[in-house]
């Protein structure tokens, strides 16, 4: 399984920038399927077309790599994995030479190591490195290798003084184009990992540079603020837009009340900021660790998450039944899930036609940030003015979701700080704290109890197993658990790019309380197949829309879950650096182990929500209050920009 | 034409369609043995077998071919492919034909360099002569078997497309930066598909080669560079021109041919090629001696080589595609300290870290431009470090 786009002819990537990739036989083990090739005096027997970097990591020998990373294609531009093959007149770089006869390598000859040497050089002779008033310091490929190679002092210059304004213009990313060493990492993040396309190697020779369309500022283009190009880079030249100034600001002013929510996906990745293996949930001692850091509360996202399956997955039941049963010709279908701001703007930008079958749900961030500044501030008689809600994602497209002008629905801004999970440790070292060591403590009240389906909204195919499990429970009057054990979707889960899933309702049951203003029976859906659709990382989504739009199957789907980011919300532009499919891999586990210890797993059993249904959404879900608070409405920008 | 000659060069004696009937004859499996045979090298510079090149792309089993033609002649010092396509066209379409026939590609591309695009309108009549004629198109002179065509692409004045992986790049419409290696075009290549792709001068010797036979065109040159060569010569000489020679010959035969005889050194191989000091001139050009795909470049006693090594320097800082650290940055270090033993201010501590680093470009660069573009720097400094270093107040 991988979570990479398979590159086919549509893909947009430069054929030299893809790498080689021989056809592997599937016949390993057949005669000639296999070749014995010599690294440093050790034998290996690999696959045909195994590259040298891969055979010398499997026996655990190091080639440093800067333009290499596992989730791109093959580049071959930095050189700094240069190695000796015998018999080659050249030096080869490891990452892009495919075995396919017996060869001996050698990898750290002499030539080998005055070439690294002179390759770190040159790029520190461009590089404007201040390393320690930059937020990679101790975590920089360019600066670890540095050490390794013993650079001492800077052979071919450095530069004194920055030559490139620092480009603040989006609210997710910030591009410093001063410490950028052209690995192009983020050329092919944008262009092939996600085939949105807005960075591209500009100019010739020394003046290359990577720039924007016409070298527009970066929150002009059609950039969707996904932020895989930060996690992506190997320096500091790309980052997050940093609010946590303002977020200590509003801590330390005693006339506000700081509110703070956290997502699934930061809580099963922060420790890897602590120094933990990937996969360790910290989530109830960060709630500790918040607190000490002056949060006055702190709530846990997954309550909105829950709120969102239910506004949601109402709306999908309504939009079916206006078109299957009042044969309502303008209603769209199949409808997207609207939780990952990146997406949105990658179809606001990319298939505007399509913007009526966005979910008009707000994402879970959104819809606490109105609860928080409406119903909680009721409740507890605070000014809503005087609240400042701080929502921790792993997002840096949160940060441009908060402030789309439509997400002041409570009459204030509704989330007024998106904190990525790298900017919150950064936060809580700054006060002394290692998270690791907290004692665990719980979430606030009145949000405090939260489902597992609410957790799994950080994998891919999360937001669609949350509301399959409520989905037909609502509406078939059984229990989930009777077709699927422990409540566990598998067939959604997993990390392949595309998924297709078919679920046949073959029984229905009594319309529940909580949305019979709504329909007035099932029958309707009696013994319907419901068609849904997953797609992770906007080029798997690009794959479903162009099959939409070619009337495929995904156009007969009903609904679909689409993430901006490979791997879902726990592979976002705002977790921890590096990333990788095996990182990845960890934290979808750690996800799924949380899920699996919830007494409640599905959200429409959430107390806390139908407690907010009870008391303060009266009219129920996409009820008059719900579309006020809980819902908006997008914007088609088209792909030109003026 | 160089006045030393008839203004008719050997390969041109050969009739049209005599070629490419002899070839459609041979068969393919022929083909490639008859140009295996011969000896033929890549006349663009690199050297490599023609024969092996086609009988790799023949071998690949695919649903589309393509033979391109490299007429992207930027190399400083270069310009025999220009007088051959503005002199001969039909004989190098005819030799993209027999290649295509060869490996079984239907398609032919010329891929003219931007600054050629006034030799379009004549090479399109051309084209246009032939296919009336039945060489082009459907039915290649009358075989059922035989279909092809060519069409022009013009290149956008990029040096570094003169590297194949670059060419097909800019070809495919992306920007003009070379490929890893492997794949090799001959497997994949424009639009992902098996390519030949060829020197101007390389096609239009497969007529005559075909004609004549391999055992003519490997009875002429040295042991490991076959046939006759074309070589551009300019510079400090009395009569700078094209001209055709046996590989082999000596740098002082060809300085006498042309009316260099005082000359202090001889550029081989244009900018990215070594330099040759005249107490070498007895060496031969050869692929295993001086190699070069044509250009010579003279230069008279009174040049002064630093201002000459700067020249190239500052070409290959322009033209670097920026792609790789060892091109991009590394042309610029050494352009950077040519300027500084310009003023006299350059350590002898210091040239020898830019020689090292020149000997690392051309060991770590990706494609054949950084490779080759610290040939002169080197080879000045190792021939003319005195007159180059003279200039240096301090020594430390």
């Amino acid at each position: 399984m991988t979570d990479k786009p398979i590159l086919d002819d549509t893909s947009r990537a430069p054929v030299s920038q893809r790498g080689y990739v021989i056809e592997k036989s599937g016949m390993d083990d057949a005669i000639g399927g296999k070749v014995t090739i010599n690294i440093d005096g050790k034998d290996i027997k690999i696959p045909l077309g195994t590259t040298i970097l891969e055979a010398a990591r499997s026996l655990g020998i190091r080639i440093p790599t800067l333009c290499y990373h596992e989730d791109l294609c093959v580049a071959g531009v930095c050189r700094i994995c240069v190695v000796e093959v015998e018999g080659q007149r050249t030096l080869q770089a490891a990452c892009g030479y495919p075995v396919t006869a017996p060869i001996t390598v050698k990898t750290h000859t002499r030539r080998v190591r005055q070439a690294r040497r002179h390759i770190l050089d040159l790029m520190l002779s461009k590089h404007y490195g201040e390393c320690y008033a930059c937020f990679r310091n101790n975590n920089c490929e360019l600066q670890t290798l540095a050490k390794e190679y013993g650079v001492d002092f800077f052979r071919f210059g450095h530069p004194e003084k920055p030559l490139y304004a620092v480009d603040r213009s989006s609210p997710s990313v910030i591009r410093d184009m001063n410490k950028c060493i052209l690995c192009r990492r983020c050329v092919r993040t944008c262009i092939d990992l996600q085939e949105v396309g807005v960075l591209e190697g500009h100019g010739r020779g020394a003046d290359v540079e990577i720039q924007t369309f016409m070298n527009k500022p970066l929150g002009e283009v059609i950039c969707i603020n996904c932020g895989q190009c930060i996690n992506r880079c190997p320096t500091g030249a790309l980052r997050a837009n940093d609010p946590t100034d303002e977020v200590w600001a509003a801590i330390d002013n005693p006339d506000k009340h700081v509110v703070i929510q956290t997502a699934p996906s930061p809580r099963a990745a922060i420790g890897e900021n602590f120094g933990l293996e990937p996969g360790t949930a910290l989530t109830f001692e960060l709630n500790t660790a918040l607190r000490r850091c002056g949060f006055d509360r702190v709530f846990d996202t997954n309550f909105s998450a829950d709120l969102t399956i239910i506004e949601e997955g109402t709306e999908l039941l309504l939009r079916l039944y206006k078109a299957l049963v009042e044969k309502d010709a303008s209603i769209a279908l199949p409808q997207f899930t609207s939780c990952s701001p990146g997406w949105v703007k990658f179809l606001e930008h990319f298939y505007p036609e399509y913007v009526p079958n966005l979910s008009s749900a707000k994402s879970p961030q959104q819809m606490f940030g109105a609860l928080i500044k409406t119903y909680y501030a009721e409740l507890n008689k605070i000014d809503p003015k005087d609240i400042v809600t701080v929502a921790l994602m792993p997002c840096s497209a949160k940060k441009f979701e908060c402030n789309r002008p439509e997400m002041c629905d409570s009459g204030y801004k509704d989330v007024d700080y998106g904190l990525t999970t790298r900017e919150l440790a950064q936060m809580i070292s700054e006060t002394g704290i290692f998270l690791p060591d907290m004692p665990r403590s719980d979430f606030d009240d009145p949000f405090g109890t939260a489902t597992g389906s609410g957790v799994i909204f950080g994998a891919t195919g999360g937001v669609m197993e949350a509301a399959l499990r409520s989905v037909y429970e609502l509406v078939s009057g059984e229990r989930i658990e009777n077709i699927f054990e422990h409540a566990d979707i598998i067939p959604v889960r997993g990390f392949q790019g595309v998924k297709y899933v078919e679920l046949t309702l073959d029984k229905i049951g009594p319309v529940p309380d909580l949305l019979k203003p709504l329909v007035p029976n099932w029958d309707w859906l009696k013994g319907a197949t419901v068609k849904l659709g997953v797609a992770h990382g906007t080029a798997n989504a690009k794959r479903v829309m162009d099959d939409i739009k070619a009337g495929g199957k995904f156009s007969e789907c009903h609904f679909i879950e689409f993430m901006a980011c490979p791997g879902g919300c726990l592979g976002g532009g705002g977790q921890p650096i590096p990333t990788s499919p095996s990182i990845r891999e960890a934290r979808a586990k750690a996800i799924y182990a949380e899920d699996s210890v919830y007494e409640i797993r599905k959200s429409h059993e959430n107390p806390a929500v139908l407690k907010v249904y009870n008391e303060f959404l009266r009219e129920g879900p996409c009820g008059h209050k719900s579309h006020k608070l809980l819902h908006t409405s997008y914007i088609e920008r088209g792909k030109y920009i003026s | 034409m160089s006045p030393s000659h008839t203004g008719e060069l050997t390969f041109s004696t050969v009739k049209p369609r005599v070629g490419l009937q002899a070839a459609l004859d041979k068969g393919r499996a022929g083909i490639v043995a008859e140009v295996s045979g011969s000896g033929l090298k890549g006349r663009g510079g690199a050297g490599f077998p023609t024969g092996v090149k086609w009988n790799l792309a023949a071998a690949t089993v695919a649903d589309e071919k393509f033979v391109v033609c490299n007429a992207d002649e930027g190399e400083p010092g270069t310009f025999k492919d220009r007088v051959i396509l503005n002199r001969f066209a039909d004989l190098v379409f005819e030799g993209m034909i027999i290649a295509g026939y060869a490996i079984g590609a239907q398609k032919g591309i010329l891929y003219l360099r931007g600054e050629y695009s006034y030799l379009r309108k004549d090479l399109e009549k051309t084209l246009e002569r032939m296919r009336t004629e039945g060489m082009l198109g459907e039915r290649v002179l009358g075989r059922d078997d035989v279909s092809f065509d060519i069409e022009i692409f013009i290149g956008s004045g990029a040096y570094v497309c003169g590297e194949e992986t670059a060419l097909i790049e800019s070809l495919e419409g992306q920007r003009g930066e070379p490929r890893n290696r492997p794949p090799f075009p001959v497997n994949t290549g424009y639009k992902g598909r098996p390519t030949v792709v060829n020197n101007v001068e390389t096609l239009a010797w497969i007529p005559s080669i075909m004609a004549r036979g391999a055992d003519w065109f490997s009875s002429l040159g040295t042991d490991k560079s076959k046939g006759l060569k074309l070589f551009s010569v300019s510079g400090d000489v009395e009569r700078p021109g094209v001209y055709e020679f046996p590989w082999g010959l000596t740098i002082a035969d060809l300085m006498r041919e042309v009316g260099g005889e005082n000359a202090k050194a001889v550029q081989v191989g244009g900018a990215s090629g070594y330099i040759v000091p005249a107490r070498d001139f007895e060496r031969h050009i050869a692929f295993e001696d001086v190699p070069t795909g044509g250009a010579v470049i003279v230069f008279g006693p009174h040049r002064d080589m630093l201002q000459v090594v700067s020249n190239f320097m500052e070409f290959f800082v322009g033209e670097s595609c920026g792609q790789c650290t060892p091109c991009r940055e590394g042309n610029v270090k050494l352009l950077e300290g040519l300027r500084l033993l310009e003023e006299g201010r350059c350590s002898t501590r210091q040239m020898r870290e830019l020689c090292a680093l020149g000997e690392t470009m051309q060991q770590a660069s990706k494609c054949g431009l950084g490779q080759s573009s610290p040939n002169a720097f080197l080879s000045i400094v190792k021939h003319y470090g005195d007159e180059i270093m003279g200039r240096t107040d301090v020594i430390v």
